[in-house]
């Protein structure tokens, strides 16, 4: 059922200036040339009735109920597959079509429940609503209560946790199955038989849980009976209001109508008019929402002086109270700089600009980081360095209009599935794809989808072989030379073309570090230097390295010695993790900048701050999260407010990590649930969740959305006026009504950002920044007459092996990632019926070093490494190329991070969470590490259930 | 902080820019990324280590730090 705002005009938009008149019912129409009769008329107000036909995918022509009359023309064409032509003229209603169509409809409801309209009164059945257009109240066929052969006694498919699926309900319309091929492209159902045994099959006749569906919902949103319904429309009943937001779950930024019935969500209705999302989404935006009303959540703020001790329930004016004095003293008694902040990256742009501000301004130190520090800092440095600006280069259209896609270190349809859904839709169209990871994902095989080239890279040999590509077409001439000299520093061009020339950088020189075919790595570097249009697409798997800032610099190096920046179809695209990860940075969350990325050591920059907020501000920058914790652990750092974030789960080396929160005084969390740091808090603020705020969230294509707020902060609070609240109470006043007035300070302070206001965003639905006086209404592509630098740069990025090598004790390279079901952490999706799909990390093995070790597929495995030891199941799958093994940190249990070291980045210290030298071993118990996560995780939940509840 | 840790990520730093074919130039920008990125009480420590000795500093890194200490 599609969202209770959407009007269907049948047939998609044609996008061409050239237009053809027509009439249709006696009135004169223009419209573009290849557009359906069908959408022709719907233009003039007049709904030709229909079953199978809807404007989100190509019309298919099968329900025989959108007939019309063509003066001149023989027969009754159907008007959504019967393109316009100038002339013609269209009747859409007579006695002769009037009849075809009821016949048509009895035909339909011989075959559908009696009493639809009562059993399920919360949808809406579109063939009803039809019957009722066309006056037919039963079937002369098949008349209600007829004991014909009919499929009123098919078993429903409930197996799907969030969907059902009642064959007596479905007409075979094929609109599911469409809008898995189409919308998704997933190819996961079919019609299966033929004539009356037609039916819609997931897979090879399974339940829908156990086929290759990956319940994004597209087949229940297009389905137009009751069908395939939500489970929660049946539970909750039809809504009652709709609020316009923004999914915070993945850095696509998805839009969606919020479909609420008495403060409930009934429906999360991906939008049609959302700019990222084109009315897509996945199984977590449009279904994983149920963790804002777990039970887990924790409403009232908490307070306790030691981390053993039972926490105590207190009012919001003492939570903060104990918090800011707490913070005063250990100031008092360690130095201004002992104390410090984290903003996340599933906040809104308003609140971690406040978060940082109260940092900057209350704390009086530059102590403030974000968790981006441990996933896309590389993206900043590398991007800002080469061409000037800390961002993706493209809009997310942008990919239809590409030659040839290069997929590097990012998996798509696992971390980013709408934009996947998109970028599958411009390969089913012909263009090319390279494909550079360890890891068979996706991509490479999958229906009507086949890389042209997989380049199983080693782990940590990401910029051996992307100077070999440079090599490649440096030396074979393929380079833009033209495009350079206008565009880019030639001087530090020649240096990097002279050093990726050598032969040492050549692919065949390179390939014992790479491990990757020497002329599969020839032919994707003229593949892109050649194809068109090169767009470069990327993600964690390029910045969480020793070397991830060198190879974002190389990436975007590639990019301009192609010429392959500045229009649409090109460009360089990091595929943000979290929903906020561009915002949170974009807003001054590193401890070496301000909003806009400028750093706190200029003056005038500086100088602009110190007006706005009225007090000095330091020149010098502070520590990073990682610095913190080291600071932590040698007794100069005892204070930390963590808004959103779960550093003790997702950050590396976790027993590194928990000994410093340990050794904390202070520790002040903020969040929905006691999370993994919170287990080591001394105050817990309750947050609200992204349904209970207003704000906005910054997408991966830098398109800053609105997030509106659908019902009241469980907490009492949202998130940004905690952080008011705290700054008060340490004595620096902040007064803001909305977050609108936290906007317009942004928009202050901020150059990309000067033209931004509420009233804009809600006119234009969603902004990309840069949004100023140059660019009023946005800026979809950047760079496009020259570099936000002025002159692109290169730099010489000499490949520096990583320390973590395989070795005789760790002979193995662990890499980590996520699932398409999971979401970083887990502490939203584990509350839901994701699990389903994904109840527990496992570890990927290849067959070889399985079978080397006596592994098989459920084994438990003991995973050891220089930082820890962990226990996961084994799964023997050849996703992994031999010597590698995968798995994800979805789950606090697993542990992930234990075994993950302090390497990091050299020049963000982003962690190198892909490549860890591991050894496994079959075992049959859990680590020594889990089992006292386990009794420490009893701990705590003993003194969360024990706390003391008397100020209620 | 350890300070072999501060080591380390100097040494990190210095293997990136050590590409540079201008050394000097590349012991500047070290010492500038030092300056820019790294906390004033990271920043006093490894000086501090330099001038203790600086053992297990690679040679573009006493050069950087040595301008650093120099600059402060």
């Amino acid at each position: 059922m599609y969202s209770q705002t959407y009007t269907d005009l049948g047939t998609p938009a044609v996008d061409t200036p050239k237009l053809v008149t027509l009439e249709i019912d006696g009135t004169s129409v223009s419209v573009p040339e290849g557009t359906s009769l069908m959408r022709a008329a719907a233009l003039t107000g007049r709904q030709v009735p229909k079953l199978c036909a809807t404007d989100t995918m190509k019309a298919f022509g099968s329900c025989r109920l959108c007939l019309v009359e063509i003066e001149g023309r023989r027969g009754y064409p159907a008007s959504c597959t019967t393109l316009v032509a100038d002339g013609l003229k269209v009747r859409t209603e007579s006695p002769k079509l009037s009849q075809l169509r009821r016949h048509v409809m009895e035909l339909y409801l011989s075959d559908h429940p009696s009493d639809c309209a009562t059993k399920f009164a919360t949808t809406r059945c579109e063939l009803h609503d039809m019957a009722e257009k066309l006056g037919v109240t039963e079937s002369r066929y098949a008349p209600y209560g007829s004991t014909g052969k009919n499929h009123q006694h098919s078993v429903k498919d409930d197996s799907n946790p969030y969907f059902t699926f009642d064959q007596s309900a479905c007409i075979v319309c094929s609109r599911c199955v469409r809008a898995c091929d189409e919308i998704q492209g997933t190819f996961a159902l079919t019609i299966q038989g033929r004539g009356f045994n037609s039916k819609v099959s997931a897979s090879q006749n399974d339940p829908f849980l156990a086929s290759e569906c990956v319940s994004c919902g597209a087949c229940v949103e297009a389905c137009p009976t009751e069908a395939l319904v939500e489970k929660t429309l049946i539970q909750i009943g039809r809504p009652e209001r709709v609020v316009t937001t923004t999914c915070a779950y993945c850095g696509v930024g998805c839009s969606f109508n919020a479909e609420v019935k008495d403060d409930q969500v009934v429906r999360m209705a991906p939008n049609r008019n959302g700019h990222a999302n084109h009315g897509h989404a996945c199984v977590k935006g449009r279904f994983a929402f149920g963790y804002a009303a777990h039970p887990d959540r924790i409403t009232t703020p908490m307070i306790r002086s030691s981390i053993t001790e039972p926490w105590r329930e207190v009012t919001w004016d003492e939570a903060i109270s104990y918090a800011a004095s707490e913070f005063k003293r250990i100031q008092a008694k360690y130095g201004r700089d002992s104390i410090g902040a984290i903003t996340s990256s599933r906040c809104t742009n308003e609140e971690t600009f406040l978060v940082q501000k109260l940092v900057r301004a209350a704390f009086g130190n530059n102590n403030v980081d974000t968790c981006a520090r441990v996933c896309h800092s590389p993206t900043g440095y590398g991007l800002k360095n080469t061409i000037g600006e800390s961002a993706g280069t493209q809009a997310f259209d942008s990919v239809m209009k590409a030659d040839v896609i290069i997929v590097v270190g990012a998996n798509p349809t696992d971390g980013h599935p709408v934009f996947a859904s998109q970028m599958k839709r411009r390969l089913r169209q012909g263009a090319k794809l390279i494909v550079i990871d360890p890891r068979e994902i996706a991509l490479v095989r999958s229906p009507h989808i086949e890389a042209d080239y997989h380049l199983p890279v080693r782990p940590g040999t990401n910029v051996a072989l992307f100077n070999a590509i440079g090599h490649v077409i440096v030396t074979e001439g393929l380079t833009k030379e033209d495009y350079v000299n206008a565009r880019c520093e030639v001087d530090s061009y020649l240096k990097w073309k002279a050093f990726v020339s050598e032969e040492r950088n050549s692919p065949e020189a390179t390939a014992a570090s790479t491990g990757v075919n020497p002329e599969l790595v020839r032919q994707a570097a003229r593949l892109y230097a050649t194809a068109g249009n090169g767009a470069i697409y990327y993600g964690l798997g390029v910045t969480e390295h020793s070397q991830g800032s060198t190879m974002v610099m190389a990436i975007a190096q590639l990019a301009m010695a192609t010429g392959n920046l500045g229009r649409e179809g090109v460009g360089v695209n990091p595929l943000r993790g979290q929903n906020n990860v561009q915002g949170s940075c974009d807003m001054g969350s590193f401890p070496h900048e301000f909003s806009a990325y400028r750093h706190v050591s200029d003056p005038a920059t500086r100088s602009q701050f110190e007006k706005e907020w009225g007090v000095p501000l330091l020149a010098e920058p502070g520590l990073r999260i990682p610095n913190m914790f080291e600071a932590a652990l040698d007794g100069s750092f005892k204070g930390m407010y963590v808004q959103g974030e779960d550093p003790a789960q997702s950050d590396p080396d976790t027993q590194h990590v928990t000994a410093a929160f340990a050794a904390m005084e202070c520790v002040v969390i903020q969040d929905l649930f006691l999370n993994e740091t919170a287990k080591y808090a001394h105050v817990f603020l309750p947050g609200s969740s992204f349904l209970e705020k207003n704000g906005t969230f910054t997408n991966a294509e830098r398109r800053v959305s609105p997030v509106r707020k659908v019902m009241p902060a469980r907490g009492g609070f949202e998130d940004w006026e905690v952080t008011m609240l705290l700054s008060n109470a340490l004595g620096y006043p902040m007064h803001y009504r909305h977050p609108s007035e936290i906007m317009d300070e942004i928009a202050r302070l901020t150059p990309t950002f000067t033209g931004f206001s509420y009233e804009k965003l809600d006119r234009l639905g969603s902004i990309q920044w840069p949004c100023n006086d140059k660019a009023p209404e946005g800026t979809p592509t950047m760079h496009v007459d020259e570099f936000v630098r002025g002159k692109g740069k290169f730099f010489v990025t000499e490949f520096v092996p990583t320390n973590e090598r395989a070795t005789r004790r760790y002979p193995l390279l662990l890499t980590t990632g996520r699932k398409l079901s999971q979401y970083n952490v887990g502490a939203q999706t584990r509350r839901t019926a994701n699990v389903a799909w994904a109840a527990a990390d496992v570890l990927e093995i290849h067959p070889h070093d399985a079978e080397v070790r006596g592994i098989k597929t459920g084994d438990l495995v003991g995973l050891t490494s220089r930082s820890g030891d962990i226990v996961l199941p084994a799964d023997v799958t050849d996703r992994v190329r031999p010597g590698v093994v995968y798995t994800t940190f979805h789950f606090p249990e697993s542990g992930a991070n234990v075994v993950t070291t302090e390497n990091s980045d050299w020049a963000t210290n982003c962690p190198e969470y892909k490549v860890t030298a591991v050894e496994i071993v079959r075992v049959n118990e859990p680590s020594a590490w889990q089992r006292r996560h386990r009794e420490f995780t009893d701990e705590q939940l003993a003194l969360l259930r024990g706390r003391e509840t008397t100020h209620a | 902080m350890r300070v072999d840790r501060l080591v380390t990520m100097a040494n990190d730093i210095g293997s990136f820019f050590n590409g540079e074919p201008d050394k000097n130039a590349a012991a500047s920008s070290v010492a500038t990324h030092l300056k820019r990125y790294w906390d004033p009480r990271m920043r006093r420590q490894i000086i501090q280590h330099y001038k203790e000795g600086g053992a297990g500093l690679d040679p573009i890194v006493r050069t950087a730090i040595s301008l650093l200490s120099a600059n402060n």
